[in-house]
């Protein structure tokens, strides 16, 4: 007895020895936990606060009030009316002149070709499209707001440093002293920039939108899904409810899981291989974008698809059999409606991937400077992380903020899909 | 189910329908080519767009030698029309264009592009030479003591390289071997030093191949960082690090004038005149290659070339030397503006 006592005592003695040594490290461990998500935290607020601190000035644009006489001596001196003799006037001129209404003083080349170069080049354009629209305007004097250009912008946004020199900066000591008048009339407002979201891509910043990417990624979404989704439902479903368990079925198997991981350029390759070289698709083309995703999404929806169906109990199937249900029926009419919800939020995660993919768009030439909006599928176009690129690699000290901006208007649309995803799974979720 | 299904099929099918036509007929220009000429490509192709009833050219940027690959594939409307390149089309790309049927090309020049070397303002301007530069930057140079003979490049700091240079690192961000701003600086910049030594020109005589490894290469044991082909990334990298230099195109030099400045080559800075006159020597000239073959097929290329060639575009005062290019005398650019009137073919190169 006294035996058995003693043995229960050297085993609590050791038991209270390694107590310390085990506290410690669960101590430790959870300490290491708590350290890598902090970690994580801080590195996310630093990304997001640089992102956000850099782009969201470029939300705002500068915007100069004008009186512009349309001059009919100038846009159809004789009173044609005609298209073409429109397009070739000089509304320059238009914009100069209503400029040299608040400086009269203006008078040599060098003066002029500086004060013209306050508002953006776009004036002009926009001013011969008001008028290709409405020949009434012809002779009024219309009052406006007009971007100014983005060297001036960036003056007014605090990003140019006018102790230097003059000429070590892009804006002149006449532009900062015309500026400056111009504030003080309060004839310069900075205004919600509309056009980011509304143009397609240009050189100059002012001008510059990312609808044409916008448009251009979702084309290639529709197709991705399109393509994507209900094939790899189908595989999903086959192998999971109608394959037989052989060998060859168990190498399909492994290889999906490995193509799921194969990096995603090796997907632009072989786009760039079969849909372009082969079957002679169009370079630049959402429709070849979106194969190319659909191709890269294809193993991530059959992945998601079967553990979806999988997590449907066996006793729906066993009791859909048992009431007489064929094999077919069973699976279309019981397990794969209450797996649904499972796919889709499996594929809506996928498909943020491929909307935030950029490295097999480029192969494909997808990197491509387009301006306008595409209308389908098959019209050259960009996509939003490519936008991302072209602006960052672009001289223009305006396009800056915008690449920042162009990465905030990808991170709400990655943001949306995902949270539409997480709405799916908790509104459709069954428990069992 | 069964409909659903059949939905499903409708949509796969509606989606194959449009791929047998997609080849049929195309109505925007393609440009593809040069990562130098594309900032300026694109500002023509935008104000064309914008200005004219045609469509807005759409423009990738391949780099000189991918464009010319794709450019020289064939004729027909899934090939580019117009490739940009930061140097002068070579014989092999000639007969590979015309073993695919590319015979009728149209070669334009723009102007020019200077190189630039450059720091950032919170530094002193550097007056390099291009032997120095050789000095700094080749993997082996002549060994000090003037014997014929190649050493494993010792120096460290730019005073290793010359007495009169300051005492900092050897820090160089320029770009990769794909940029053809890389080929042009090995070519310009080191080759140009590289020839200042008498025995070493000698070499190309005896064995090219061994004169350009030899004068050509840029050191890979540190001071030379390769920086990737974003330009703005070397900008931005100097001003937070005032002792290193940049190689980068002209252009950007011009935006960022007011953090970087260029240094002095052979005594010259890179400035507008000084490159445009011929002084600076490290510039290249800029060219597009259109196919003749597709001017008609392809709406608006024509008032494309003519828009491009105009004296408001690349003309002295034009608006591309506001973005940085640097124009051509005045009698070069007459004769390429009426190689782009008369569309006169390239018949070889002289």
């Amino acid at each position: 007895m006294s035996n058995t006592l003693q043995e229960t005592q050297d085993i609590s003695e050791i038991v209270n020895r390694g107590l310390k040594k085990r506290y410690r490290s669960e101590f430790m461990f959870r300490f290491y936990g708590v350290v890598s998500i902090l970690f994580a935290v801080v590195f996310l607020l630093v990304f997001f606060s640089s992102i956000i601190s850099k782009g969201y000035s470029a939300f705002t644009q500068g915007e100069l009030n004008m009186k512009i006489y349309l001059n009919e001596e100038v846009i159809d001196p004789d009173r044609l009316r005609d298209e073409e003799e429109i397009r070739y006037a000089n509304f320059d001129k238009l914009v100069l002149d209503s400029l040299k209404t608040y400086f009269p003083e203006v008078s040599s080349r060098k003066e002029r070709k500086e004060l013209k170069s306050l508002v953006s080049s776009g004036t002009s354009l926009r001013l011969q499209s008001m008028v290709l629209n409405d020949y009434s305007l012809i002779g009024q004097e219309i009052d406006i707001w007009v971007r100014l250009d983005s060297d001036i912008d960036m003056y007014l946004k605090g990003n140019i440093d006018v102790s230097l020199d003059e000429s070590q900066r892009r804006i002149s000591d006449n532009q900062v002293r015309w500026v400056q008048e111009l504030q003080e009339q309060n004839l310069i407002r900075q205004n919600f920039n509309s056009t980011l979201f509304t143009a397609g891509d240009s050189r100059e910043p002012e001008l510059a939108g990312v609808l044409g990417a916008l448009v251009g990624s979702f084309f290639m979404l529709i197709i991705t899904f399109i393509v994507a989704f209900p094939l790899g439902v189908a595989a999903a479903i086959y192998l999971e409810e109608f394959a037989p368990k052989n060998r060859f079925i168990d190498f399909v198997e492994v290889n999906i899981n490995n193509l799921a991981a194969v990096p995603s350029i090796i997907y632009g390759l072989l786009g760039l291989a079969v849909f372009i070289n082969f079957f002679g698709m169009p370079r630049s083309a959402p429709l070849v974008g979106g194969l190319v995703l659909a191709l890269m999404t294809f193993p991530v929806i059959i992945i998601a698809s079967r553990a979806a169906l999988q997590s449907v109990p066996p006793s729906i199937t066993d009791a859909a059999l048992g009431v007489g249900a064929s094999k077919i029926q069973t699976v279309f009419d019981h397990v794969f409606p209450l797996a649904l919800p499972g796919m889709l939020t499996g594929s809506i995660i996928g498909m943020a991937r491929a909307l935030g993919e950029s490295a097999p768009l480029l192969m494909i030439g997808m990197v491509a400077f387009v301006v306008d909006v595409p209308s389908s599928p098959l019209d050259s176009s960009a996509a939003l992380p490519v936008q991302v690129y072209l602006w960052a690699d672009a001289p223009e000290r305006g396009f800056v903020e915008r690449t920042s901006a162009a990465i905030l208007v990808l991170l709400f649309f990655l943001l949306l899909m995902n949270s539409t995803a997480i709405w799916l799974r908790n509104k459709f979720e069954t428990k069992w | 189910m069964k409909k659903s299904i059949s939905i499903f099929a409708a949509a796969i099918l509606m989606l194959l329908l449009p791929l047998t036509a997609s080849a049929a007929a195309r109505d925007t220009i393609k440009i593809v080519g040069s990562s130098t000429v594309y900032p300026f490509a694109t500002v023509v192709a935008e104000r064309f767009g914008k200005s004219t009833k045609f469509n807005t050219p759409v423009i990738e940027s391949t780099g000189s030698g991918g464009g010319l690959k794709l450019f020289c594939k064939g004729i027909g409307v899934e090939h580019p029309d117009i490739t940009n390149a930061s140097r002068r089309i070579k014989q092999k790309e000639i007969d590979n264009c015309a073993k695919a049927g590319v015979t009728d090309i149209v070669e334009i020049k723009i102007g020019y592009d200077g190189i630039v070397i450059a720091n950032s303002k919170k530094a002193d301007v550097l007056a390099l030479t291009k032997r120095q530069i050789f000095l700094a930057l080749a993997p082996e140079i002549p060994h000090p003591n003037g014997a014929k003979q190649l050493i494993k490049n010792p120096n460290v700091t730019w005073r290793d390289v010359d007495s009169s240079l300051p005492n900092i690192k050897i820090e160089v961000l320029g770009p990769p071997p794909t940029s053809g701003t890389r080929d042009a600086f090995a070519e310009l910049a080191m080759e140009g030093g590289c020839k200042t030594f008498k025995w070493l020109k000698d070499i190309k005589k005896e064995n090219k191949k061994r004169y350009k490894a030899i004068c050509r290469s840029v050191r890979e044991d540190g001071p030379y960082i390769e920086a990737g082909e974003n330009d703005n990334l070397i900008v931005q990298k100097l001003n937070a690090n005032p002792k290193a230099l940049g190689v980068f195109g002209y252009s950007f030099l011009v935006e960022n004038s007011d953090s970087i400045q260029g240094s002095f080559v052979d005594g010259v800075l890179p400035t507008f005149e000084n490159i445009a006159q011929g002084d600076y020597k490290v510039s290249r000239p800029l060219y597009f290659y259109v196919k003749k073959a597709h001017i008609g097929t392809i709406p608006g290329m024509k008032e494309f070339l003519r828009e491009f060639t105009a004296d408001k575009t690349i003309g002295q005062d034009g608006y591309l030397t506001d973005k940085g290019l640097i124009p051509m005398p005045s009698g070069e650019y007459s004769q390429f503006r009426s190689a782009a009137r008369k569309l006169s073919t390239l018949s070889g190169l002289n």
